[in-house]
């Protein structure tokens, strides 16, 4: 199943399969390792429902759903 | 010296480059201990923090460049720190955190490629060791092709070391070997060697800018061998973060091992179950800022009422023995001790603020900005900025300071420019007299209180527009996305949060200090000059000469120009000269009013409160309605009325211009909002 990230919720792990092409924006987040082929895992979102904490390459990275919703993410179940 | 040894004297320039949170900085303190020195890149925010240091022979000077993730520059803060390692540079130490491999690797493979010399300090070993995990440093030294040192920066281990190597690296200036090829490239070599044509990546790279490569012919034999080719074209115009990131990751995999997956949750996670709990995580978090603000405004009291007592003192001392010349004596006592001790008052504030600096080095700041993000977000700010607002209600002086933990400079500047919006404790003494003078009376204290809170409320509401403008207009730069680390817990390194409290002290004292010092001393001299003549003086009352030198002086004598302007906001010529007089700052507007109504500066409180209730306009209405005084407050309450801010703005920002404007746009907004007022009191009759 392939979802935007923005959509993934609390404890849902996956592959990153797209990251929006080059813009500085994507490129800047494409940088902090959100490359295809990353696998990420949704640790937590804030109390206020926004921003989400994410698990990749072995560190923990605050991120917003709305800046993220670009990347697509093929969900492992 | 002679002069032989002086004209061969250089000295070598050593940066300090890694990620955000790479223990840069406890790395750059245990080298050069507490020599730092603190200054600005020309015209833009980013501080210049270095210090000379002598390694064996040299004579060197290290910078500790602000955190990066990239070298490509997307901010103005990233474009000065990459210009400085490319231009200036005689060698660049790179600090990799090794509990954070792949992400740190990703930094060096842009560094590698400036082709100056390097020394890699890997930092957080003890981390990895913690979770089982071992880093080869000698695969990884091989893999970077660059000297590699593991260092404990708070526990000095690998630091003789790391001195070592930079000296050896300044003297050979050898520059890192260190092959990172495209994916693309490499697919496509790897495919054809499985046909059996072998090429080198170099030579494949070469072969690719040809326009008919020599493994064309095998299309039609392998037609995926077109798609590769294909691909590999695309990436010959440079790597792409992917590619980085697969090479970032393969040298991880070599020199990584990973012994035993520890079972079950780390202590962070844990930890994070209650600090960023729905619940308990906003509880905490109420508590540790309440605290935190408390400390800044209260517990700063007892010290600042002794520094102030001790200038008083100092200043009666002073002017007992000056006291046979007027002119120097009120030079020396209200100009230049006035003066310092103006200065020197905000220091406990701003000592209290850097000692909170020490959660930042824990990572439970990165946890609040996680839990606030929604919050502030959606005016355009983000969840660091809570900490510099809400020191702010103390005193904007350590909340600007603060404003440096915002990431980017866009950010960081609208957070210092509605900073001082937030109203601070110096206001509190205007509120005290009016809202006593003329709510209270007449509304009784439940609405005294109202008036005093919403006074407090009235700078917020404000600056929610004032930073959608400002993000919206005024401010350049682009919005860069909001990425926020959160670094595995840590102990407090009291040594780091000690360097910085004195380096931020003595940066106070003598930049903002100076610029302080010379204003009030023009201030005092508008007031003191011309003087009454001596005829005038004769017959009146002390109290009055001390008025009657004021009207008849140059500050008294705008304050009645100027009356006018202020005439639509329903304040006369002394509210007016008490407004001037309190643009240094705001604090001295009780003092000066105990002037200029005819009581003297040592007025107290509830005989000027009296004094204000009786004054009367020359039509002999009453100066003062309860319009009038909340006309006066809210002026207060969004004015720039305080040197100091202006001052710290202007070190922090690093440039005139934003000091300017604060003072600009503040005091126009607190003159619209006075007549606003104004004009509701005659609306609703008054």
């Amino acid at each position: 199943m392939i979802t935007s990230f923005g959509d993934l919720k609390k404890g849902m792990c996956g592959t990153i399969v797209t990251a929006p092409s080059d813009s500085d924006h994507s490129k800047r987040l494409q940088e902090m390792g959100f490359v295809p082929g990353t696998e990420i895992r949704i640790v937590k979102v804030a109390p206020l429902g926004d921003p989400m904490e994410v698990d990749l390459r072995g560190y923990r990275l605050c991120v917003r759903k709305q800046e993220m919703s670009g990347f697509e993410v093929e969900v492992l179940s | 010296m002679d002069l032989k040894s002086k004209s061969s004297h250089k000295q070598y320039n050593v940066a300090f480059v890694g990620n955000p949170n790479a223990g840069k900085t406890t790395l750059f303190n245990s080298i050069t201990g507490s020599r730092q020195k603190v200054g600005n890149y020309a015209g833009v925010t980013v501080e210049k923090v270095y210090a000379d240091v002598i390694l064996g022979q040299l004579d060197v000077r290290i910078s500790d460049v602000p955190g990066l993730y990239s070298l490509e520059p997307v901010s103005a803060d990233e474009s000065v720190a990459v210009s400085v390692i490319q231009s200036e540079v005689d060698l660049i130490v790179c600090i990799i955190d090794a509990s954070n491999l792949e992400r740190n690797l990703y930094l060096f493979s842009q560094i590698s490629q400036l082709k100056v010399p390097m020394v890699v300090a890997v930092t957080m070993v003890d981390r990895l060791a913690g979770k089982g995990n071992e880093l080869d440093i000698v695969a990884l030294s091989e893999e970077l092709g660059c000297p590699v040192v593991a260092v404990v920066g708070h526990k000095e281990e690998g630091i003789a070391n790391l001195r070592q190597e930079i000296e050896t690296g300044l003297l050979s200036l050898v520059v890192p070997s260190c092959e990172i090829h495209s994916v693309g490239i490499e697919n496509l070599r790897m495919r054809l060697a499985r046909i059996g044509y072998d090429v080198s990546p170099e030579g494949l790279s070469l072969e690719l800018q040809k326009s008919e490569p020599g493994f064309v012919k095998y299309f039609s034999e392998f037609p995926e061998l077109k798609e590769d080719y294909l691909k590999a074209q695309e990436s010959l115009t440079g790597l792409t973060v992917a590619d980085r990131f697969a090479w970032a990751k393969r040298v991880q995999d070599r020199c990584l091992s990973v012994s035993g997956q520890r079972k079950g949750l780390s202590i962070t996670d844990k930890v994070d179950r209650i600090l960023t709990h729905r619940f308990f995580g906003l509880i905490v978090f109420t508590a540790v800022m309440y605290t935190v603000f408390l400390s800044i405004y209260s517990l700063s009291q007892p010290f600042m009422s002794l520094i102030e007592t001790l200038f008083a003192w100092m200043g009666s001392k002073a002017g007992l023995l000056l006291s046979r010349n007027e002119l120097i004596q009120s030079f020396v006592v209200d100009g230049i001790i006035a003066g310092v001790g103006g200065v020197v008052v905000f220091l406990p504030q701003i000592l209290i603020l850097f000692f909170f600096a020490f959660l930042e080095g824990t990572g439970y700041l990165s946890r609040a900005a996680f839990l606030m993000d929604r919050l502030l977000g959606w005016c355009g700010l983000n969840g660091r900025a809570f900490i510099p607002l809400l020191s702010s209600f103390a005193c904007a002086i350590p909340g600007i300071m603060a404003a440096r933990v915002m990431p980017d400079a866009k950010s960081r500047l609208a957070t210092i420019l509605v900073a001082p919006l937030m109203s601070c404790s110096a206001r509190l003494p205007v509120y005290m007299l009016l809202i006593g003078a003329f709510i209270e009376p007449k509304f009784g204290a439940f609405w005294a209180g109202t008036a005093l809170f919403g006074m407090h409320l009235l700078g917020l509401m404000v600056a929610i527009p004032v930073v959608f403008i400002l993000n919206r207009g005024i401010l350049k730069g682009k919005r860069l996305p909001f990425v926020l680390e959160l670094p595995p817990y840590q102990l407090p390194k009291w040594k780091d949060v000690l360097i910085a409290l004195t380096t931020r002290a003595k940066v106070f004292l003598t930049t903002a200090g100076t610029t302080i010092l010379v204003m009030s001393i023009l201030i005092w001299a508008a007031g003191y000059f011309p003087r009454l003549p001596e005829s005038q003086k004769a017959n009146m009352e002390p109290k009055l000469v001390q008025q009657a030198q004021l009207e008849h002086s140059a500050l008294g004598r705008f304050g009645k120009i100027i009356e006018p302007v202020f005439m639509p906001l329903g304040f006369d010529w002394r509210i007016s000269t008490a407004i001037i007089c309190a643009f240094p700052a705001r604090e001295t507007v009780v003092p000066s009013m105990g002037i200029l109504f005819s009581l003297g500066s040592g007025a107290k409180v509830n005989e000027l409160r009296e004094q204000l209730q009786k004054a009367k306009l020359p039509n002999e209405k009453p100066l003062f309605t309860p319009w009038t005084a909340v006309g006066m407050m809210v002026f207060f309450a969004l004015c720039a009325q305080c040197f100091s801010t202006l001052a710290t703005v202007r070190r922090e920002t690093g440039s005139r211009k934003w000091a300017y404007f604060m003072f600009v746009y503040m005091t126009a907004l607190a003159y619209i909002g006075a007549f606003v007022v104004q004009l509701l009191g005659k609306a609703l009759g008054n």
